[in-house]
This record gives structure tokens, sequence and C-alpha cells, in this order.
């Protein structure tokens, strides 16, 4: 009788195995059966390796959690982009073709992912009903077809009043919310930074008190309804330190930040490149510095990818038309890396949010090396480097600012369910 | 750094997208070939054989008849085939994107596009798509984009404050009004810049104003009397209707009080101060008819500066 692919043993050999949650970073073997890592370091008894990995000169991490990348169009091609990037558990927010706001279409999403991948795609449910930000959506439906938590895509809905009754609604039915932080009406028509480069290029600007004023009333309206909010993609440095100050006096609030914030900042726009509109749009270098920082030191929980494949078609048109976002799920580990080894810091924390305080925020076991957890690991060559090409990238969405631009990390095994699903040939 | 990429790697003016990144030795020889084709629209027969056998397309996504129409006249006095295209109603109107609609004129033999278009940098795509497909023989002129540029239209205003001043040198200019919308304001700014102006003011209510313009070497003033205070150079900037009641101006009324020129106001300015406008105006709102018409206005002059400079900005970018 022959095994079925997640029963194999298999011995990862040689390698640097680094577990970010409780700062471990030894050479070790690592052992897996059932699915799930059976031995670090000492051979289980009995243990016998139907396969062995050679990791000799490689990382032995986690496999990476990330909370935003757009599983969308076309899906198989996105599940195989997040293995090549290491990625084994991504939250997909709600703001997909067709929006996630029934149950049925989240239940959808789940079950196309099991069938094609073993990578763990947990929806987020559209926080009201087609994210007009009017009707609430089946929220506690939505959890029960698999949705991590709710949100509404990009900003707050226009009315305030939706918010708070959402919060509510979110509160009674233990669903957290997640919520990016702009206030409709400061950021609806802007498309970059508030600014002198904004000025000069004659670019609508969204201000950072679009931020900022969401961020009050999120806070504000979370305190009063106690639902538990998490705020994705910050963007400036006033951002970070609301969060930092909510934190610090016990709210139980977290936040995110696109780790493409963490390199790029304004003047990348150059000459109105539409590879760099972002919603939110890339800020100022102050900015960047205080989101590098605010991720250091755990104000920010996790970086994401917020990986969005979009054709030539909605990006070679002018700045102002051109659909925001990039793919970036393939880039995760790689800029990850490189903030990194901007600040100086050993791998073993650098890999901290994009593996165990992303899955702390969803609340869920994942981005562990450690005995009994699921054998999700993401194998890399930490000194590789490589320049960024549209060939390369296994995304159907092949356009980044970070095209032509070199980096250094790259994803060699990626294991899902203890299964290799990803080999760089 | 990024390249210009309105420069060849040689620094020459291949494209002109705006007069941000020109040196002064670039403006200033701009304006000097202006001043060579002013004669040529006085002679009886107006053309001369600069861009013979030549085809420009103006490529108008949003409606102008006034910029058209004299980037249409100075390519005819260049002897050049002109073909104008109204995008608004046609194949962009069916759903073509920019790019496309470009890869087919390029295909009809185009040397030289004049656009248009709502959005800022949409000439920079252009020009970014030429470079990559190995067609920057061709040339593109930024008719006005978004609010970014019209550089055009700045360095027919240098003609003019030339023209009537004698040069840059210790000229005090003041833009008024909607500078925030304003592509004209943006392309006088750095140009006067460059050439030397020792004071650029722009006046204007904060809703107006863009953030952080001081970093362009201005001063923001919020009243018009101090803005104007000794100036020789008034630009008055036009207000389009639909920003004249709603969320940035209370009424058209209320900004002619704060901000309309009247002889009254230009007290405050140079006895000798002229008046510009870009056109078209709303008389009674940013600027009287009494002013408008009066001699201080160098109005209609800067029309007929503007063929030749554009003549001259055609003539340079073909090489000449």
């Amino acid at each position: 009788m022959t095994k079925l692919a997640n029963e194999q043993t298999i011995e990862i050999r040689g390698g640097r195995v680094i577990d970010p949650a409780s700062q471990f970073d030894e050479a070790a073997s690592v052992f897996i059966a059932d699915g799930k890592i059976a031995g670090i370091g000492q051979t289980p008894a009995g243990f016998k390796a139907d396969k062995v990995i050679d990791a000799t000169g490689l990382v032995v991490a986690p496999g990476l959690v990330d909370l935003s990348a757009r599983i969308a169009g076309n899906i198989d091609a996105e599940l195989a982009a997040a293995v090549a990037g290491g990625v084994t558990t991504l939250a997909c927010p709600p703001d997909v073709d067709p929006i996630l706001d029934e149950p049925e279409l989240a239940e959808r999403l789940v079950r196309h992912a099991e069938d094609v991948s073993q990578v763990r795609v947990l929806p987020v449910g559209a926080m009201t009903q087609g994210l007009a930000g009017n009707m609430l959506a089946e929220m506690s439906l939505l959890r029960d077809a698999g949705c991590i938590a709710v949100s509404q895509g990009r900003g707050l809905p226009a009315d305030t009043r939706v918010l708070w009754r959402a919060l509510q609604y979110a509160a009674s039915c233990d669903v957290p919310v997640w919520l990016q932080p702009a206030e409709y009406h400061l950021s609806k028509d802007g498309i970059a930074h508030d600014s002198a480069l904004a000025s000069r290029l004659g670019l609508a600007a969204i201000p950072v008190t679009a931020e900022t004023l969401a961020m009050q009333t999120v806070l504000a309206l979370a305190k009063a309804t106690g639902a538990r909010v998490h705020f994705t993609q910050i963007s400036s440095a006033e951002g970070v330190a609301l969060l930092r100050e909510a934190r610090d006096a016990g709210l139980p609030v977290t936040g995110d930040i696109a780790v493409h914030a963490l390199h790029l900042y304004e003047q990348d726009i150059g000459y109105f490149d539409p590879l760099t509109r972002f919603d939110p749009p890339l800020r100022g270098y102050s900015d960047r510095e205080a989101l590098r920082l605010g991720l250091a030191e755990g104000t920010i929980g996790a970086a994401v990818s917020a990986h969005t494949p979009l054709g030539l078609d909605v990006k070679r048109v002018p700045f102002a038309e051109a659909a925001p976002g990039a793919t970036g799920i393939e880039l995760l580990l790689p800029l990850t890396l490189a903030w990194g080894e901007a600040l100086s810091l050993p791998l073993r924390r650098s890999l901290l949010p994009v593996t165990a305080r992303a899955a702390e925020i969803l609340g869920i076991e994942a981005g562990q090396v450690a005995v009994g957890q699921r054998a999700d690991l993401c194998i890399f060559d930490p000194e590789a480097t490589w320049t960024v090409n549209e060939n390369d990238l296994r995304s159907a969405g092949k356009l980044t600012p970070f095209l032509g631009r070199t980096l250094q990390g790259r994803v060699v095994t990626t294991l899902a369910g203890g299964q290799p699903v990803y080999q760089r040939s | 750094m990024m390249l210009d990429p309105q420069l060849d790697a040689d620094g020459n003016l291949i494209h002109l997208l705006s007069t941000e990144g020109l040196s002064r030795e670039q403006l200033t020889r701009l304006l000097d070939t202006g001043a060579s084709f002013l004669g040529v629209s006085d002679r009886d027969v107006k053309k001369v054989p600069l861009l013979r056998g030549k085809s420009v397309f103006n490529l108008f996504f949003e409606n102008s008849t006034r910029t058209r129409t004299t980037f249409e006249i100075a390519a005819k006095r260049l002897s050049a085939d002109v073909i104008n295209l109204n995008m608004s109603t046609s194949s962009t109107a069916k759903g073509e994107t920019l790019l496309d609609t470009v890869d087919n004129l390029c295909a009809m033999h185009a040397d030289m596009f004049v656009v248009r278009h709502e959005s800022s940098g949409a000439p920079h795509l252009i020009v970014d798509h030429l470079r990559r497909t190995g067609r920057s023989d061709i040339h593109v002129i930024n008719a006005g984009d978004g609010r970014h540029g019209h550089p055009t239209q700045g360095l027919l205003d240098m003609y003019t404050i030339r023209h009537y001043k004698g040069g840059f040198e210790g000229l005090k200019v003041a833009l008024i009004g909607d500078i925030l919308h304003s592509r004209v304001a943006r392309s006088d700014i750095h140009a006067l810049k460059t050439l030397g102006a020792e004071s650029i003011r722009v006046v204007g209510p904060q809703t107006l104003i863009p953030t952080d313009i001081e970093s362009l070497g201005v001063e923001v003033h919020r009243d018009l009397d101090s803005g104007l205070k000794d100036c020789d150079v008034v630009i008055a900037l036009r207000l389009q209707r639909e920003r004249m009641s709603g969320a940035l101006l209370p009424s058209a009324t209320e900004f002619h009080d704060r901000y309309g020129l009247t002889h009254e106001r230009l007290k405050a300015a140079k006895p000798d101060a002229i008046v510009m406008h870009p056109g078209p105006m709303n008389r009674g709102v940013e600027i009287d008819s009494a002013v408008a018409d009066s001699p201080r206005a160098v109005i209609l002059p800067q029309v007929t500066f503007g063929i030749a400079m554009r003549m001259a900005v055609m003539s340079v970018l073909a090489g000449g």
C-alpha cells in the first residue's frame, strides 16, 4: 500500500532552525511525521525517514503567516505564488472579486484552496454587505464559514453610525474586526500622501489626518463596544504613535503594516510611476522610519504582503487612474529580511512579524517550529540574492515597483502540513 | 537618481513635460527662439518651413478650444501637417486605452504629440511608453496634465513678463486664487524660480493652497493686500465654476470680495505692475472688467506670444 504524501516521514537535515516564538536559533535536524513536527534535534523514538531534505546552509523557519493577500482571479496561481514565497497561512481580505460578503463565497474559497493546496487560506469576511457601508453582513455565519474576522476592505464606512453598530454586533458574536484606518471622505478622492511632493506633482492628496481620525474614531468605538479591533496597513508615524498609546493604555488592539512601506516612500513615485500607486499611499521618509521602528519594538505586530495581483491594463495608465496595489506575496520574505538587516536585527527577530506575531493576531496556532505543531516550514537561503523579474513570479500579477531590484533571501523549499509543496528548481 | 524623462542622455530637450528641471539656459533659449518667431505672424506669408513634412497630432482628452487652436496655428506656421483628435468623443470613449491610442497614432507616422489630459502625469506615461518601445524620436508636448503642469503656458507667461519687464532679476510676482488645482501656477512657479525672480507669492485661502507649497520657493499669503505689496507682476488664475461654492469656497461673491483684482486692490502693487490671466476669464470673479480691459492688463498679448512660444517649443524639440 502506498502512503499518502502527508503520511510520509521526513527528516530535514543540516539546517539552521529558527523558531522566532521561542527565539530558538540552532543547527538541528527537524523530524516530521503525520504532518506534524515530531522532533527537533533529537530523533524521536522509532523514527525512520522516508525522505531526507538536505538543508545545509539554509534556514529552517516556520511557514510564513501573511495577514493580507488577495487570493482572487487565478486562485491556483496565487496559491502557487504563496508557497513559492514560503507562505503557508494567509488571510484574504474581502475586497476581491467577488466580494466576500456571503458565507457561501467564503466557504467556496476555503474549499477551492483545500482542493489545490495545503496552504491555509483564512478569508476575512465583509463587515457590510457588498462593502457598501450600509447594511451589516452576516458576520456570525461568515465566521462559521471559515472567516477569521470581518473587515470593510479599504477604509472605514462613510457613516460612523454603521461602524458603531458593526462593532457592537461583532462584539456580540465575538468576531474580530479588521479595519484599514482611513476616514472615508478625507481619503476617497486622494491618490497620494498630502505633502510637498503631491503638491508639486499635482496629485490629489490624502492627509495623515484621514488615518489618525479613523484610528481615534475606531478606538473610541472599540472602547465603548468591547469589539476586538485590528488595524491593517497603518501608514504614518502618527498612526504608529496612536497605536502605541492605545496598547500602553491596555486596549486589546493590534496593527499591521504593508511590507513595501518598510522600504518605499513617496519619493519612489518619481515621475508618476503607476506601479507605486498604493492604498494607503506611500507616505514620507519619516513615516517609513517610524513604521520600521514600530515593527521592531512590537507596537505593530505584523508585516503583510498586501498582495494584489493586477493586470497590465489597470497599471499601464496614468498614475491617478491606476488601480492601487502590487503583487507581493513572493517578496514578503526578502523584504522582511531587508528590514531586519537595515535595523541590524538577528534573523530570529526579523522573522517575528511574518510568523509568530502574525499568528498571534490571527489567534491560531501557526508560525512556530515546535514539537507537536503542524509541519508548516519555510526553508530559505538567507544569503542568496536575486533580481525580481516578472518571469520568475508565479502570481498572475507581475507588477511591483520592486521589479529589477536585487533582494537577498530566497525560499528553497516550502512544506505545508508536512508535505513539500514547493521546491525551487 | 532618476533621469528627467524630458531630456535625452546628453541633457537635450526632446519632450516638453514640465518647466521643472529645465535650466536657465534652456528656458532662455526657448524664450529667445520665441522672440525670433514673433515676426513670422506679422508677415504676409505667415509660414516658415521648419516642420515641413512632419505630422503633429493634437491629442486632447480634455476639451479646450483655445489651447488646441494655438497649437494648431503654431504647427501650421511651421508648415507641419496637423491632425486634431478630440479624444473625449473618440476611441478612448469606446474603451481603448491611452497607450493603445498612442500605438495606433504611431503607426500613422506621427512625429509629435501634443497632449492634454485630465490626469497629472499622463504625458509622462506616453513618454515612458515611447522610450520602452524604442520610439523616443517621437516628441511629446504637455498641453496641460491634471493639476501638474502646463509648460507652454508657463513659457508664454515668462515671455510676457520678460517682454514687459525686461528680465526677471528683482521681480516680485504674485499668483492669485486657486493654486491647488492650477497647473499654470505650478509651471509659472518653477520657471520663475529658475529664471531668478526675487519673490514669488501665492495668494489665496488655505483651501486653495497646496500643502507645503513653500517648498517650491514661494511665500504664501492669505491676504491679497500683503500678497500684492510692491509686486511687478500679478497673475490672476481662473477659478473653475465648480469650485466657486461648496467646501472650498462659500461663494463667488465672497471670493471676489477677498481675492478679486480691482483697481483699488491693485494700488498695493507697483504702479507699473502688469496683470496677466491664462484665460478664459471669469469677469467679476477673479478679475474686474475694469482691470481686464485696462492698459495694465496684458492678457491679449499673452495669447499672441503663446503662438510664438509654441512654435519655439516645437522647433526646438524637432532639433531646430
